[in-house]
């Protein structure tokens, strides 16, 4: 089989002012299709996905199974004073759900303890969930959604993180000299940046449903990423034993982040349903709902200044970041924590201070969302560099090619880079293959030829990234997550880890690394479904850690399987291993995780190795502006990713592909309007994403410079193009048009104001 | 009231609602939980099935809209005889154009019905073809690399 991978080529482009330089690299280069069967197997679950068999939440027939709803808040913050059902509605076929219904302690599990599952006494969003009914059919159901009021008393709400009084959490990193760091630059570049929400915007909704168990426990199957993060809501909120509360995923259509924590939420409330029925009940979100109630990436605020020096060194970088929690804490400090560290951008500066602050707002809570804070800062990390270059009157790429971290350098938590530091490489692999000085200087000419009849701009743009591998700080390490290999008494040989898989290719790349290790076929090995009552707590999906941390257990526990049965037989592993199941009744491997060597970090003072190693992105992105409708067309993306050890070139790709999409997204036309704490666009219709027609060519080059802490040298792949698109699409639109944007997403009415502004006849008037 | 529909190649009766949404009658009258449900509004794609040769968003048809139609969805691709994924199925498979997989059905019936329409492959034509599908996973890089790959190998 030979799997063609290439990236496809753009048209060429005839007009000197909208060049093309961005071209695919030349065949036999790491990145472009060269596949083979054994090196790159098929989606594991692709024949079921692709022929309708595999089954999602939603698409499981459940005997008996009622139909779940939530109730929530329409006030952004309110005493919660009763909750009136109509008298004159019949009750008798309906099951009712209150705070004080909760047999165990009302709330979601996670850092704080602060988010209830149903609100007690004080509504602090709008869509809080507040009660929850079910019924034996949806007409039952949609009446009794009616005849349910809730009496509550306004109380006064706070919308502007700037304004709030709350503070979920709080860091601050500083290195060097940050006075003499400024008293020596000879220029300092300051810049207030903002980013707002963006929905994950998986097409599958939220969707769980709980069946109740003989042992009074629940088991609830559904669509999400963190099983284990379930499993612990459920033992706290109904008062469960670990035996009593069982989670399944189902086949998960998408989760971005989007079901780490909240699954959790709505997993609780499925059960509580279902305890009170005494039937399953299916919680399956409409897409409205979804998007009115489930998290976001949290909006930021970033203030930011650099000093540089005429020669063009950066010497002092002083950053504060103000992050929008929404109303409940979620995952707030691990997110600013992220966003904190990375927000000096993979540059090397000797005196920097970063202080970031998390502030609560009476808006629906934020989460977890590829990237998880990183983005936001490191996109105005971006536009600094940006701006020094064009203050210092050097290219966007030379300005890099003296700022990035190399080995040996020191990063905000004096972590010294020791390996696998590919930010030079990826930098200068964007530059090549997108023909970066060559574009850029065409597209200076057509901006200075430009005649106010042409209608069209086109630019060019650069971003390079770093993103931190795996858990930040000292979280692996406290995680001490488990993965597992069984041979079973019959001679087969199953995967255990509780990692799911949501589209990212888990069900595939295990196998294939377990295979590979212990020397049998790729279809030999089989992979569980994470269930926690047979798979053991593998850590969450997330944080780009499946490859990387898990995807290393497996490869250990499969080297410790194959000495096990090869000392016992004296013949290879794949000779032996079914003779060995059968006389020895199978064998299991339990891998935990084991602190990588030479790697600390103090959670206290925030000082040490914040990652074990980072993961490095480069993007150019080529837009056309038009200069009627301030809107822009990205058309081509270079993506270049550092991502330690390519194990499966489709599926990285694939990653690389679809994250740069959502960065392309959040860049151009991904925005939430809030009005009273209420999301204004919580539609499909009125929240757009990019369609086919919208997406760029994108071309992936993948780079390897590994990791020597895991196995196979692994460093991740899921975020990290996330944090270089929408940057890299900005400084595209400042080629092309001269005017920054510094609030993402550069929409048409900031760009159109942003040409308004600079009053460029040339560039931002209607010709008269 | 009864409709007559063909669904997949095989007759089929619905005694439901006029108003009944297609989709629904397909998940949940019919069992067909191929295609997917993923806004009801007509804007995802997740819900396309092939009505007489065309494209439409089950979840914006009623039952009584496709009286006397032929219905085609997702479970309609594999081989009739020996049920094997067809060539289009086979080209996702290899390209890496299905991730999470929940747009794939839709995707792949709109691909369908682009191919058998029997126009220019080109990249922009599948583009459009595939315009009203929305996907979150893959930047639809791989997806119109499979639609390509599947018109070669059909040709």
């Amino acid at each position: 089989m030979t799997v063609t991978t290439r990236p496809i080529r753009s048209e060429p482009t005839v007009s000197p002012a909208a060049p093309s330089g961005l071209v695919a690299p030349v065949s036999g280069e790491i990145g472009v299709g060269r596949a083979d069967a054994d090196a790159t197997p098929r989606r594991r679950e692709g024949p079921e996905k692709l022929t309708g068999a595999a089954k999602y939440a939603d698409d499981l027939v459940v005997p008996g199974a009622w139909y779940g709803a939530t109730i929530r808040s329409t006030e952004a913050h309110a005493r919660l004073l009763g909750i009136d059902l109509d008298p004159d509605f019949d009750w008798s076929k309906v099951v009712v759900v209150t705070a004080a219904d909760i047999p165990g302690e009302n709330v979601v599990s996670l850092i704080s303890d602060d988010q209830p599952a149903l609100v007690s006494t004080e509504i602090r969003h709008h869509a809080e969930p507040v009660a929850l009914i079910a019924a034996p059919d949806r007409a039952t159901l949609r009446g009794a959604r009616r005849r349910i009021r809730l009496r509550t008393e306004p109380l006064p709400a706070v919308f502007d993180p700037l304004e709030s009084r709350q503070q979920f959490a709080h860091f601050e990193l500083a290195e060097g000299d940050i006075d003499a760091g400024f008293a020596e630059a000879d220029l300092v570049i300051e810049g207030t940046y903002r980013v707002g929400h963006q929905e994950q915007l998986y097409i599958e909704n939220q969707a769980m449903i709980a069946i109740p168990r003989d042992d009074g426990g629940v088991t609830v199957q559904g669509s999400l990423q963190c099983p284990y993060y379930i499993h612990k809501a459920l033992k706290r909120a109904l008062a469960l034993s670990g035996d009593q509360a069982v989670v399944v995923q189902t086949e998960t259509g998408g989760g971005f982040g989007g079901k780490e924590e909240y699954p959790s939420m709505i997993a609780i409330h499925a059960a509580l349903l279902a305890r009170r029925c005494g039937k399953p009940v299916r919680m399956i979100y409409e897409r409205h709902e979804d998007l009115a109630a489930t998290t976001k990436r949290h909006p930021a605020i970033v203030r930011y200044r650099s000093g540089v020096t005429h020669d063009g060194r950066l010497v002092a970088q002083d950053i504060e970041v103000i992050m929008d929690g929404g109303a409940y804490c979620t995952l707030t400090p691990v997110v600013l924590s992220r966003g904190t560290i990375h927000a000096g951008g993979p540059y090397r500066c000797p005196n920097v201070r970063i202080r970031g602050r998390a502030m609560a707002t009476n808006t629906p809570p934020n989460g977890a969302f590829r990237g998880f804070g990183a983005p936001q800062t490191e996109f105005a990390a971006e536009m600094q560099a940006n701006r020094a270059a064009e203050a210092l009157g050097i290219s966007p790429l030379e300005l890099r090619r003296r700022w990035v971290y190399r080995e040996g350098d020191t990063t905000p938590t004096g972590q010294v880079l020791r390996e696998s530091v590919g930010g030079e490489e990826v930098l200068e692999r964007a530059a090549e293959a997108s023909g970066f000085e060559r574009v850029r200087e065409l597209t200076r000419i057509g901006r200075h030829a430009r005649t106010s009849r042409q209608r069209t701009a086109s630019g060019i743009g650069l971003a390079l990234a770093w993103h931190g591998a795996g858990f930040t700080g000292s979280g692996e390490v406290k995680l001490a997550s488990v993965a597992s290999i069984e041979l079973t008494h019959d001679g087969r040989i199953r995967v255990l880890s509780a990692s799911t898989e949501m589209g990212q290719g888990t069900k595939t790349i295990f196998p294939q690394l377990v295979s590979q290790e212990l020397g049998v076929p790729y279809e030999a090995v089989e992979i569980a479904v994470p269930d926690t009552s047979v798979v053991p707590d593998s850590g969450p999906t997330v944080a780009s850690r499946t490859a990387m941390v898990v995807g290393g257990l497996l490869i250990k526990a499969a080297r410790r399987l194959r000495s096990l049965v090869e000392d016992a037989t004296g013949r290879t592993f794949a000779d032996s291993y079914r003779e060995y199941a059968a006389s020895h009744g199978g064998a299991r491997v339990d891998q935990r995780f084991e602190p990588y060597p030479d790697v600390s970090f103090d959670d206290d003072t925030y000082r040490g190795d914040a990652y074990p190693c980072y993961g490095w992105a480069a993007a150019v992105a080529e837009v056309d502006v038009d200069l009627d409708t301030g809107e822009v067309a990205v058309r081509h993306v270079v993506a270049v990713d550092d991502v330690g050890k390519v194990i499966h070139r489709v599926l990285a790709e694939g990653q690389v592909e679809g994250g740069t999409l959502q960065a392309v997204g959040y860049a151009t036309i991904e925005e939430i309007k809030l009005q009273d704490g209420r999301y204004l666009n919580d539609r499909l219709a009125t929240y757009l994403i990019p369609t086919a027609m919208d997406a760029p060519h994108i071309s992936t080059i993948l780079v390897e410079k590994p990791f020597s802490g895991s196995p196979h040298g692994a460093k991740g792949v899921g975020e990290l193009p996330m944090d270089v698109g929408a940057p890299a699409v900005v400084a595209a639109i400042h080629d092309a048009v001269g005017v920054w944007i510094h609030d993402l997403p550069a929409s048409p009415e900031r760009i159109l104001a942003a040409l308004a502004a600079k009053g460029d006849a040339r560039a931002g008037t209607r010709p008269a | 009231m009864t409709y007559h529909l063909t669904v997949n190649g095989e007759p089929v009766e619905l005694a439901v609602p006029g108003m009944r949404r297609l989709l629904d009658a397909l998940r949940e009258d019919l069992g067909l939980t191929g295609t997917k449900e993923g806004c009801g509004e007509g804007e995802c794609g997740a819900c396309s099935v092939l009505v007489d040769g065309a494209v439409v968003d089950s979840c914006l048809v009623p039952v009584c809209q496709v009286d006397g139609s032929t219905v085609r969805t997702v479970e309609s691709l594999v081989g009739p005889a020996d049920g094997r994924l067809s060539p289009l199925q086979e080209a996702f498979l290899d390209a890496g154009g299905a991730q999470c997989g929940i747009c794939t059905p839709g995707m792949l019936m709109a691909a369908r019905a682009f191919l058998d329409g029997g126009g220019e492959p080109t990249d922009e034509a599948i583009r459009e073809a595939i315009a009203g599908n929305l996907c979150r996973c893959t930047g639809y890089t791989k997806i119109i690399e499979a639609i390509a790959l599947a018109a070669k190998r059909e040709r």
